[in-house]
């Protein structure tokens, strides 16, 4: 019973970044628009919306390339590593109020750990493809993921910290409005390591379209690409959705079908937010991603840190 | 000591800004080397020319700097007046000016918005394109073409500006340097931005004069050099204008003066507007050229301020009907053998933003 809820989870998970990653690409694409004098997509269907139905089939025929010198085997699994974490932390996204798909004590700590392995799947990808740019690619997404997580993770603990819990639904359960000032700057700093996380501008260094071509998928096409782009969007909207759930309350503020739709709403702002800024500022550089990370976000996280401990405490 | 990576980069790639291939050796992410691997868009026009009449030259040089065609009709068509001792009417020599400086114009939105694009501003590039787009539709308003105009030939220009085009021109002249200043708030203000281009590849001034650096390249390190102002031509002695000037030379004192430099051409091109005004319409070419253009036997040399640089012409004839020999001095060529020596000690980021900032177009490396 449990094995066949987990299947029908699963398949929702992947419904879910599937059709998101779809709606996510024809939206990008109209805000892109707006933001440099253009209109996006307009052609099919009302504000082009039909656009998203047909860039699926042009991907599903595009021609399966593996390049010669490849790694085959590794090359065509890869980009499942990539998508498959991601895919699994939506899972524990408390969606309402009090109820997860898989609602687990330490369901923060699965949220930030899980993902991380796509790391793997990227560096093998980048491997496998036998090709020098995708492999500077790989190790530029090895090393900004990795350091991004601490962050990340430091921020997101400050709200442990306050709820006293590790379950999201606890978590949102606990929660109160005066949180939202209080961890404003714990929110800001999981927004900024997230979008580092999942490859986006101004942090999209490993793909970096002017260096690397695409980075770690250059070599790719196709399906096994579209994959990757999936996993970009899939990170997003998880990323949205549990930052929403943990530092503004989520599914708390009504009860019912509202509290769902308000939720995400909010988190669709929060995505039309982090598209905004990839479309508005450069390309940061390898060493001043680093240095960033580790003098201005990680401190930051630990000072939130501390303020949230002191008022737990004070509690 | 580390071991080295070698990267091929190009020659198809997103930021080569045309066909050129550049190979470099990584230690880490630190360039060691770089070497531009030119010839790839080599089409061999200089030995085209020599078989071919001098009309029939002129669409050539569209093919040169593709970005700027206009700068490379001027230049060839001044080797040949100078040649064949044609003097052009002033009507058109202000026409000329006008459409060079828009070009300018256009050319330095093209390296601008690239040199954006390198550093993942894209919206810059579609910024900086709506300006260019808006000189481009003048000039397909005036020559009928977008990108290869065969505009300028010897003794003249083809047409006279259409009905309208004064008003137009007036139109966009006004707005454009307040787009400009938009840019400057957006690109140049951006702290990535600065943090990206700041002290990344830094060029002196001795090093500029050296590897025969000019153009917005040799003034962003200073060095106070412009051949409309320093080697007058044309009508440039009649009209009030500043050569803006970089400080350090680095790839963000190379982008900015190209950005201030298309304030200044708008302000030329008011000014040749204004006195293009007292001039009859019509008169645009010199009377009494042959149809086939035969110069005496000689040679002739001029060049011209162009986006990019001093863009010279040497032609040599022999009395036919076709030059014997063209030689074309291209500024992107001199400008692109820079590129190993600004970019080697930093990361293989840099190395794009340095070939950005140089804003290099391959048709005139290759030619």
């Amino acid at each position: 019973m449990s094995l066949l809820l987990g299947f029908a989870y699963g398949l929702a998970a992947v419904g879910l970044i599937a059709g998101g990653a779809v709606i996510g690409v024809w939206w990008e694409r109209k805000v892109a628009g707006r933001i440099q004098l253009r209109l996006g997509p307009q052609q099919l269907g009302p504000a082009g919306v039909f656009q998203m139905l047909a860039d699926v089939p042009k991907l599903l025929f595009k021609e399966d390339i593996v390049p010669y010198g490849a790694d085959r085997p590794t090359f065509r699994y890869a980009p499942m590593l990539v998508f498959a974490p991601i895919a699994a932390s939506v899972a524990v996204v408390p969606f309402w109020a009090g109820w997860a798909p898989l609602d687990s004590v330490v369901g923060v700590a699965f949220f930030l750990a899980v993902p991380s392995v796509a790391v793997l799947g990227m560096l093998l990808s980048a491997w496998a493809s036998h090709n020098t740019l995708s492999t500077i690619g790989g190790m530029r997404a090895a090393a900004q993921m990795v350091s991004y997580e601490v962050p990340r993770t430091l921020a997101v603990l400050s709200v442990v910290v306050l709820a006293g819990s590790l379950q999201p639904t606890e978590i949102t359960g606990a929660w109160r409005w005066w949180w939202v000032p209080l961890t404003a700057v714990g929110f800001l700093v999981y927004l900024i390591a997230s979008v580092a996380e999942m490859n986006r501008g101004p942090f999209d260094l490993p793909e970096a379209e002017s260096e690397l071509v695409a980075g770690y998928f250059a070599d790719y096409s196709g399906f096994r690409w579209a994959i990757f782009m999936m996993a970009e969007y899939g990170s997003m909207i998880a990323a949205a959705l549990f930052g929403t759930a943990l530092f503004l309350g989520g599914p708390a503020w009504f009860a019912g079908v509202g509290g769902l739709i308000a939720y995400v709403g909010v988190a669709c702002v929060i995505i039309t937010a982090i598209m905004w800024a990839k479309w508005t500022f450069p390309r940061m550089r390898q060493d001043h991603l680093m240095t960033f990370c580790w003098t201005v976000l990680t401190p930051l996280a630990l000072v939130q840190l501390l303020v949230a401990g002191a008022v737990a405490v004070w509690l | 000591m580390s071991e080295r990576l070698v990267v091929n980069i190009g020659p198809s790639h997103p930021s080569t800004h045309g066909v050129c291939r550049i190979v470099v050796e990584l230690d880490g992410e630190i360039v060691t080397h770089a070497e531009p691997i030119i010839g790839h868009l080599h089409r061999g026009i200089e030995k085209m020319a020599e078989n071919r009449t001098y009309l029939q030259i002129v669409p050539l040089t569209d093919r040169l700097d593709y970005v700027g065609s206009m700068y490379a009709n001027w230049a060839y068509c001044r080797a040949v007046e100078r040649l064949a001792g044609i003097r052009v009417p002033e009507r058109a020599e202000y026409i000329r000016v006008i459409v060079c400086e828009l070009q300018r114009i256009a050319s330095h939105m093209m390296g601008i918005g690239s040199a954006a694009a390198d550093t993942g501003a894209f919206t810059v590039f579609m910024y900086a394109f709506e300006q260019r787009e808006l000189v481009v539709d003048l000039f397909e308003a005036l020559c009928g073409s977008r990108l290869t105009y065969n505009y300028v030939r010897p003794g003249g220009v083809s047409a006279d500006l259409p009905d309208g085009w004064v008003d137009r021109c007036r139109t966009f002249i006004k707005g454009h340097p307040d787009a400009m200043r938009e840019i400057d708030r957006m690109l140049f203000g951006n702290v990535i931005f600065r943090a990206r281009t700041k002290g990344i590849g830094v060029l002196d001034a001795a090093d500029a004069v050296a590897w025969g650096a000019s153009g917005p390249v040799a003034r962003g390190s200073g060095v106070d050099y412009d051949l409309r102002r320093d080697d007058p031509y044309s009508m440039y002695p009649r009209f009030d204008f500043t050569v803006p000037l970089g400080e350090r030379g680095d790839s963000y004192d190379r982008a900015r003066v190209r950005l201030w430099e298309c304030v200044e051409s708008c302000r030329i091109v008011e000014q040749a507007l204004d006195q293009l005004a007292e001039y009859e319409p019509g008169v645009i070419m010199t009377e009494g050229l042959p149809r086939l253009l035969a110069p005496g036997r000689g040679d002739a040399y001029d060049h011209i301020e162009s986006a990019r640089g001093c863009l010279g012409v040497y032609l040599v004839s022999d009395g036919g009907v076709c030059p014997y020999r063209m030689k074309v001095r291209s500024p992107a060529f001199s400008n692109l053998a820079l590129l190993p020596l600004l970019a080697t000690g930093h990361t293989l980021s840099d190395l794009i933003v340095v070939l950005g900032s140089l804003d290099p177009v391959f048709g005139e490396v290759d030619r």
